[in-house]
């Protein structure tokens, strides 16, 4: 900020509660440059110091009071008058005074409400920060630092393919299909092309991923379409009865989540192109919405003690031939499944399951997708993340867990 | 449903979609897409000061909005000119643009042939043949009772009634 320099004889330093361990995230500035920032989520608490170094030591820096304020707010670009503020919570951190050296206050915004996920787009922008203002009677001292907001949800319980017949009369007709509808950001698309009807030679074949961003609305929105990725899944002149897989690995793209009318706002929305290109350079193309979601990050540790304890469980029974009689449906499961759990449901089954609460509340505390305070039955819990693969569960074999 | 039995039918998160499977009729029989249009054989036809050139317009295909499978006619420049205005009036397609007029090889004091130049009608025969190429492969030109009438009826009625072929 322009007003906390060295002219005004005092420097302003925020730093964050835990920040070497914090995990960071990238996000773009306004003017493209991009910029690591601590990475926090909904319902979690934003804490930490301010530090107010008096730069020549010796002279006085009068103020009407010190605050920090902790903001979210959306900008739209086009508007620059317009800013507004959907998260606003302000501290008090000093009465009105004069400061001679330098001084630290601790600050603590709990379990801060944090709806929407940052984002920085071409028309419109969404950012939290921190900002401490040091009042004075002609111009403030104003320092602001930035955090970046990830929102995360929950693996959707229904998840229809999409499958449709498009094409143009007489002379091409194509099936095409996407395993999904709704896909998280580290997802594989995974579909095809069937072809019924090809009387014009097609050259090339190609998947598009198109963001279009909507920001303000009315008369004045901007509309904004950007093409994020473009992917040849044929080259050459297909006939009909033919089939073209596609698989498409969304990791390795810039993208977002979906967003719905963010505080009646802007929006972000996500197409599939699939673009046919033809001898003659014509394009044929039929584009598809999807929605894209933030699923929390595997970890190398199961979430649950419980999948750990059930592996060594059925491990050890089969070491000693002995059947022992399970005590909960989804230790059953366990005992007679082989692999072990693989799918969300059975992620959710065993987090409901008497005899876990313990376990449950544990991974509550890790799991940073969670509000603080929700319970252990909530299915919510493990299902937004895939339960452990084989070699997770195999890997710990650890008998202090047990 | 037992979670044991959506563990076992669960596919992996990159596995294929089932294709149907292709006939073997499909797999080798000629594509349908098929049309080659060959602009050939170049004429002078008339003397001094009335002659001009045409050429053949050869077709192939087996598209089934083309009425003749083969077909051959002869036309000059102007007709070229005229489908391309019918086009552009009727059709909503960016139609691509013809080879030169040759103005300046007409006028007066030029050495050589001017427009009867071996090499200019070889350039215009050329720039004729990707034209029509473009234009008859065109899903919605293939509409215009013009493109037609130009392909494959020996004479072109300039008093025709324009329209569209298809009903779509």
């Amino acid at each position: 900020s322009f007003f906390g320099l060295v002219s005004q004889g005092a420097e302003i330093d925020i730093v964050l509660d835990g920040q070497e361990s914090r995990k960071t995230a990238e996000l773009k500035l306004e003017d493209g440059r991009k910029e690591r920032l601590p990475l926090y989520y909904d319902g979690e608490t934003v804490s930490g110091k301010v530090n107010i170094l008096v730069k020549k030591s010796g002279t006085k820096l009068e103020h009407q009071g010190i605050k920090i304020e902790f903001v979210g707010q959306i900008d739209l670009y086009f508007d620059r008058g317009n800013r507004h503020e959907f998260v606003s919570m302000v501290r008090e951190l000093a009465r009105p005074g004069i400061l001679t050296q330098g001084v630290c206050y601790g600050f603590e915004f709990v379990n801060v409400e944090k709806p929407y996920e940052s984002y920085s787009g071409a028309n419109v922008r969404l950012r939290y920060y921190l900002r401490v203002t040091v009042v004075k009677r002609l111009s403030d001292l104003v320092k602001e630092q930035d955090i970046c907001v990830h929102t995360l949800a929950q693996y959707p319980d229904l998840n229809s393919s999409i499958k449709m017949e498009v094409g143009i009369e007489d002379c091409l007709h194509i099936e095409f299909e996407y395993n999904k509808s709704k896909y998280h950001l580290k997802d594989v698309i995974v579909g095809k092309i069937f072809f019924l009807l090809v009387r014009i030679k097609i050259r090339h074949m190609e998947v598009q991923i198109i963001r279009r961003e909507l920001a303000g609305s009315g008369p004045a929105a901007l509309n904004e379409s950007e093409t994020l990725a473009k992917f040849e899944i044929m080259d050459g002149a297909p006939v009909r009865g033919e089939s073209i897989p596609i698989r498409l690995f969304l990791s390795g793209y810039d993208l977002t989540p979906s967003m719905r009318d963010v505080n009646k706002k802007f929006s972000v929305k996500y197409y599939l192109n699939l673009v046919l290109v033809d001898e003659e350079e014509r394009r044929y193309f039929k584009q598809q919405e999807i929605t894209l979601f933030r699923r929390a990050e595997k970890r190398r540790r199961p979430i649950a003690n419980s999948y750990i304890e059930q592996a060594i469980f059925h491990h050890r029974t089969a070491q000693f031939g002995q059947q022992q009689q399970p005590t909960t449906r989804a230790q059953q499961q366990q005992s007679q499944a082989t692999p072990p759990l693989t799918t969300p449901e059975d992620a959710a089954a065993a987090a409901i399951s008497p005899g876990r609460h313990g376990d449950a509340n544990n991974s509550a505390a890790d799991s940073p997708e969670l509000e603080s305070g929700s319970t252990h039955v909530s299915p919510a819990l493990p299902a937004a993340r895939s339960a452990p693969g084989i070699k997770d569960v195999l890997g710990e074999d650890d008998d202090d867990n047990y | 449903m037992s979670n044991q039995q959506q563990q076992q039918q669960q596919p992996s998160a990159t596995q294929r979609l089932q294709p149907k499977k292709q006939t073997m009729e499909d797999a080798y029989s000629p594509p349908a897409n098929f049309l080659e249009i060959d602009v050939c054989n170049p004429e002078t036809h008339g003397l001094n000061k009335d002659r001009y050139t045409d050429y053949e317009i050869r077709l192939r295909t087996n598209l089934p909005v083309f009425k003749l499978k083969e077909s051959s006619v002869r036309r000059r420049y102007s007709d070229f000119e005229w489908l391309r205005a019918e086009l552009e009036r009727d059709s909503k397609i960016v139609v691509p643009k013809l080879p030169g007029k040759a103005l300046k090889l007409q006028l007066p004091f030029r050495g050589g042939d001017g427009r009867f130049d071996d090499e200019f009608i070889e350039e215009r025969r050329k720039g004729l043949e990707e034209f029509i190429n473009k234009v008859a492969g065109h899903p919605l030109a293939q509409n215009e009772k013009c493109l037609h009438m130009f392909l494959q009826e020996q004479t072109i009625d300039k008093a025709y009634v324009p329209g569209k072929v298809r009903t779509t």
